[in-house]
């Protein structure tokens, strides 16, 4: 699987994000600029620090290397790889475009869940993928993270996700709405079985899917600077004509106004979880 | 069916449909209004309360429009905020604590998106919808009599039955959104119409809703009459329903989805 796509000049990644495209500089290595900071930073560097630049900002990060940053070594076994997206109401161009964004993201759908050992407790894990079409919640986005639900609901698990979305796919229409039900309904039965979901919103968590799964956790946590909304910045300008507030819809945001639980730095996030699972686990002396 | 998606667009829209409370007022006996969250404040743009069907005690939220320009405004043209999406969720609370039977009736263009709404949340309290009506103890009607916009839409409509009036749209995202961003070209949203599969008749192929109720009658007696007919038999039938919850899981679980649906279904 190509970890490091973000490292081809001009990125195959989708449009808009805040992943600046590589320059190359004198030396030969390439750098990226920050976009919090403006300073160019070797991608080594990044890589070294998490995709983290020096100032705080947090890069976006794909799901398969966050899954090894937060997973004990060789711990992740990969569910549900089979459920694929279906063209379920014939929209235009959506089966092509389902095939260039496999290629150029080398997954299959903008989800991938499994099971995993994270501070030597088993966990059912769920991670977005913002090079699939943003991580946009169609048919099969919905289905994967349902049955993971019902898979830890069976094994007694706890679930841990990190959202990045722009919403519901609208090449899937209502099929796409209508996850936001299905994939609500299995976090409660999961929930009413006494069972924890920590949901860790990344940059950017919108739309369809905050306004579910995103927001359903027992416990949530945000990436700081994450962008976190249900609508966007611009509709918002464009129907209030308003000017937004400095801040808005960011990660600190939520905090201030009490939709989430504690900002997470990257390079805290694993032993904030494994300590989070702990406490949850009858660590704390229940046995 | 001569009518294009687009036309049906249009339809769902126009300022002369019968409004939430027109419905209330047609269908519903001895309708008492409830107001407010009990967290921030009423939203008018959601009106709820107690009232019989087929004397039968339910309760009843519906998404309201206004008519005139004064009370379009004055209801913000029918797109809630959280409070009240969370009014709606506090009279849900309350009909399952008593045994209530619940109908919404949903007519928005989608959730407010503002500022305010942000902040207060309104991904969190359409999330809270989903998942609170998904483990709801008694029997919850759906009806889209107008504008089904996305989960400003769906926020009422996790439910046993979804039914849409004929000329009602429900789509995952407006058609003018949808074109903006396909086509970078909102005035395409005709085109963009077609390719969402927003009609009735669309949500029904789909397996999303269970009827379309014609509406060549709309707002005459005759039609609300229709309407009082088919509600109460149906709240009647879901009463008498066994498993209410795992059905209501199970009607979800098969969207999208090829063979888990009858697996879940024979569960609990």
């Amino acid at each position: 699987m190509p970890l490091f796509n973000f490292l081809k000049p001009k990125n195959q990644l989708e449009e808009g994000g805040r992943s600046a495209a590589p320059v190359q500089q004198d030396e030969g290595e390439p750098v990226r600029t920050c976009p919090n900071c403006r300073k160019e930073i070797p991608i080594s560097r990044l890589q070294n620090n998490r995709l983290v630049c020096s100032c705080g900002h947090h890069f976006r990060m794909r799901a398969r290397q966050r899954i090894l940053m937060i997973t004990d070594k060789n711990t992740f076994s990969e569910l549900f790889a089979e459920v694929q997206s279906r063209d379920s109401i014939g929209f235009p161009g959506y089966p092509e475009k389902l095939e260039t964004v496999r290629a150029a993201s080398g997954e299959e759908e903008a989800v991938i869940c499994g099971t995993a050992m994270i501070g030597k407790q088993k966990c059912c894990l769920f991670v977005m993928e913002p090079t699939f079409m943003m991580g946009s919640m169609g048919s099969a986005v919905g289905e994967r993270i349902t049955r993971l639900f019902e898979y830890a609901l069976e094994n007694r698990l706890p679930v841990i996700g990190f959202t990045v979305s722009g919403g519901a796919r609208m090449q899937e229409g209502l099929v796409s709405l209508m996850q936001m039900a299905k994939t609500s309904a299995a976090v409660r039965r999961h929930s009413d079985a006494g069972l924890l979901y920590i949901a860790v919103l990344t940059d950017p968590t919108t739309g369809g899917v905050t306004a579910s799964f995103a927001m359903e956790g027992d416990i949530t946590l945000a990436e700081p600077g994450a962008t976190v909304g249900f609508a966007g910045a611009r509709v918002i300008e464009q129907t209030t004509r308003k000017q937004l507030p400095k801040g808005f819809q960011t990660a600190e945001f939520l905090l201030e106004h009490g939709f989430v639980d504690a900002i997470a730095d990257r390079k805290e996030q694993k032993k904030l979880l494994t300590e989070l699972l702990k406490l949850h686990n009858g660590g704390v002396g229940n046995e | 069916m001569s009518e294009t998606a687009y036309d049906k667009v249009k339809l769902a829209r126009k300022n002369d449909r019968p409004t939430g409370l027109d419905y209330i007022r047609g269908i519903f006996k001895g309708f008492i209004e409830l107001h407010g969250d009990r967290r921030f404040g009423d939203d008018p743009a959601v009106v709820g309360g107690l009232a019989c069907i087929s004397g039968i005690p339910v309760t009843v939220i519906a998404i309201e429009k206004g008519h005139t320009a004064r009370e379009r405004a004055m209801r913000n043209f029918g797109a809630p905020n959280p409070e009240g999406y969370r009014k709606a969720l506090r009279l849900m609370k309350q009909a399952e604590k008593f045994g209530r039977p619940v109908v919404c009736l949903i007519d928005t263009s989608g959730a407010f998106c503002g500022i305010g709404a942000e902040e207060r949340g309104q991904g969190q309290a359409i999330a809270e919808n989903l998942t609170e009506m998904s483990a709801l103890r008694v029997p919850i009607l759906s009806i889209l009599v107008g504008e089904g916009g996305s989960g400003g839409a769906l926020a009422l409509a996790a439910a046993d039955r979804v039914f849409m009036l004929e000329n009602a749209v429900y789509s995952v995202i407006s058609p003018e959104g949808c074109a903006s961003i396909l086509w970078k070209d909102a005035t395409k949203a005709e085109e963009a119409s077609e390719h969402l599969r927003l009609t009735a008749q669309d949500a029904l192929s789909l397996g999303i809703i269970e009827r379309i109720i014609p509406e060549a009658d709309i707002g005459t007696k005759v039609f609300y009459d229709r309407l009082r007919t088919l509600i109460g038999e149906e709240i009647k039938a879901l009463i008498k329903t066994p498993g209410l919850v795992s059905q209501r899981y199970a009607r979800f679980r098969g969207i999208g989805s090829d063979e888990a649906a009858k697996l879940t279904a024979n569960e609990g």
